[in-house]
């Protein structure tokens, strides 16, 4: 990044400015409606966490720059430019108190795309050097070490072999002509390593091909959270060269929301061509499998269970059935919950929310919406599919004296596979 | 200035002057949206987002869900009540029809001034209530701007005046008239340049918003 000034914020703002935010900003009428469908606001109650005003200075921006009115009014000294002072107050609201979860864009009557501004706001606010410390040292850690959370292939390496000895499962690396390049989040590493050895025996079973790069494993990209595009295009393009370099068919993102955004949307975007190999998340993989009969499990799980969807895999990729098809062959007693599939309540962290520290407070307060939801269905099991909603689910869940253990969809899936005789 | 030349003057070149203003003035605001442009989408789409771009043109002008249908329950219902009323009295009064049959040569058939009448009542008395919630809730009164209350008054005053027109309440009916007429020209002046240019502009952010969504394979 180039030195953060207020200068370069608004540069970068403006750049950001396209038809869609135009249309967006010339439409909303101030109805309020995105404030009831963000959890931020509805378990807050305070009026600025209000999707819509989480914009404002851009919003202005656009009136002053790319509107008739608004530039003669800026000409006549009429109009309050964007300061320094408000960016970074603006920050709290963009980076701490929204997940870019997209359920205000879901609901909003006029049609305005509100995360999708804030992904470009965050672009301006990160330029003028408003970025919370938190976003910032992962993003440090992503370009220097390679992963957010600081893991290096030591620790994989490690756990590759904790893998073989315990399983005798074999952690492929480097491997060229593969079916499948596999990505992990570190978040996986650290706190779920039976993530790994769940997709090695998957794999096995239904005999795929597949491996870990070991100049490119971590998912995440911290770049898209902090909104940094040049960032995020590095992270991406470690990915993309390692998998044309191995010759992969398909790049599997991991059980983490955003990464799969990252790569599989914006990734083609940030690099300004089309990829030559698919980009698949693995509970795409799983369904395609299962559709192809090579996931054969056994057992039924007899406990209630219920599905939270990640944001992104829903309401910004279109995973919406897969999931549901995959958990129906283990389980016969999968309940909704009241809001669930595109319109299902973000779990308060997405977006970055988990990496900045001040955050906790609101993150902790946001999770009261999963709680409300949750108590109504009284399950047994909550299953998910991202390693960062389930850290928030698990610490959310422990903090409200909730007993509802919290698992991911590919590692239940596992522990149902019939064993190769 | 007597009752006779004004409404003369507002039937006339004051009316000439509104249109050629919210005309060229729409155009504008349209080219300004444009000409921003768009970048390609590189990813590898589910589908082209044609076809989701225009069935959410029509899906937003209706609830996501039940429960964000509850939650939003006085906006859905006050909005609806405005709404309606508003484009019923505005396309299917009588002298609407006619004057818009004077000015590009073709009408349609009206509904009886009574029933008009009855939906003229029922954008009042929402708007009314969208003012008072403006005023009094929270959210809608933290986002409220200067503006938004112009262009609420100047909304409400064509419905009022010409509400009084038709039951010729308190003041001359010329009069009422001349000023139901030039409180729509105001309308019509402040157009282009506020955000009542979101009844033009909603069907461009629904299509944006649902292409992109339908490219990822998402029914927005």
């Amino acid at each position: 990044m180039s030195k953060a000034t207020l200068d370069r914020g608004v540069q970068i703002l403006k750049e950001h400015i396209d038809a869609p935010t135009a249309a967006y900003f010339s439409s909303c009428v101030n109805c309020g409606m995105c404030a009831d469908a963000c959890l931020f606001y509805t378990e807050t109650g305070d009026p600025a966490y209000t999707p819509i005003n989480k914009l404002e200075p851009m919003r202005r921006l656009w009136e002053q720059e790319y509107t008739l009115v608004g530039r003669i009014k800026k000409l006549v000294g009429l109009s309050k430019p964007v300061t320094d002072e408000e960016l970074g107050e603006w920050s709290d609201l963009v980076y701490h108190a929204c997940s870019m979860c997209g359920r205000c864009s879901m609901v909003c009557p006029v049609g305005n795309d509100i995360s999708y501004m804030i992904r470009n706001i965050r672009e301006g606010i990160s330029a003028a050097g408003y970025a919370p410390e938190g976003l910032v040292g992962a993003t440090t850690r992503a370009v220097e070490i390679g992963s957010p959370m600081g893991i290096t292939m030591h620790a994989l390496n490690t756990q590759a072999r904790n893998i073989k000895e315990s399983s005798g499962l074999e952690i492929p690396f480097d491997r060229e002509g593969v079916d499948y390049l596999v990505l992990l989040s570190s978040m996986e590493v650290i706190n779920f390593p039976e993530y790994l050895e769940a997709i090695a025996r998957i794999f096995k079973q239904a005999g795929k091909s597949w491996t870990i790069s070991s100049e490119a494993f971590e998912a995440t990209n911290s770049g898209i959270q902090i909104g940094a595009s040049d960032i995020a295009r590095e992270l991406v393009s470690r990915v993309v060269e390692a998998a044309e370099k191995l010759k992969v068919e398909t790049v599997v993102s991991p059980e983490c929301g955003h990464a799969y955004t990252a790569i599989r949307w914006d990734g083609p975007n940030l690099m300004g061509r089309r990829f030559s190999f698919k980009v698949k998340h693995i509970i795409e993989v799983l369904d395609e499998l299962r559709e192809q009969r090579l996931l054969k499990v056994e057992g039924i799980e007899d406990s209630c269970m219920t599905f939270h969807d990640p944001c992104q895999l829903v309401r910004k990729g279109g995973v919406i059935e897969q999931p549901r098809n995959l958990l129906k062959m283990v389980a016969t007693n999968f309940v909704e919950m009241d809001d669930s599939g595109v319109m299902n309540w973000c779990c308060g962290a997405g977006g970055g929310v988990s990496a900045i520290e001040e955050a906790e407070e609101i993150r902790l307060k946001a999770f009261n919406r999963k709680k409300s939801q949750l108590d109504k269905l009284q399950v047994d099991t909550l299953v998910t599919a991202c390693a960062n909603c389930r850290i928030q689910l698990e610490e959310g869940l422990e903090v409200n004296e909730m007993d509802i253990p919290v698992v991911g969809l590919t590692e239940m899936l596992a522990d149902h596979l019939v064993e190769d005789k | 200035m007597n009752s006779a030349e004004f409404l003369l003057w507002v039937r006339g070149p004051g009316l000439n002057i509104a249109l050629v203003i919210f005309t060229i003035g729409m155009l504008i605001r349209l080219l300004e949206i444009f000409m921003l442009g768009r970048k390609q989408n590189l990813a590898e789409l589910r589908a082209n987002g044609v076809s989701a771009g225009l069935r959410t043109i029509f899906t937003r002008s209706t609830p996501a869900d039940k429960n964000s249908m509850r939650r939003s329950m006085f906006t859905f219902v006050a909005g609806y009540g405005f709404h309606i009323g508003l484009f019923v009295v505005i396309f299917l009064l009588t002298p609407h029809i006619q004057l818009i049959q004077s000015l590009l040569g073709f009408g349609w058939p009206a509904l009886p001034t009574p029933v008009v009448d009855l939906f003229t009542v029922i954008a009042l008395i929402s708007l009314m209530a969208l003012l008072w919630r403006r005023l009094t809730h929270p959210v809608v009164r933290y986002l409220s701007t200067p503006q938004d209350y112009l262009v609420w008054a100047a909304t409400f005053l064509p419905l009022l005046t010409g509400y009084m027109s038709y039951h010729h309440l308190w003041f001359p009916y010329s009069w009422l008239l001349g000023v139901h007429i030039l409180s729509v020209e105001f309308l019509l002046i402040l157009f282009p340049f506020t955000k009542l240019t979101h009844a033009f502009t909603l069907f461009i952010s629904r299509w944006y918003t649902g292409m992109m969504a339908g490219e990822k394979g998402v029914a927005s």
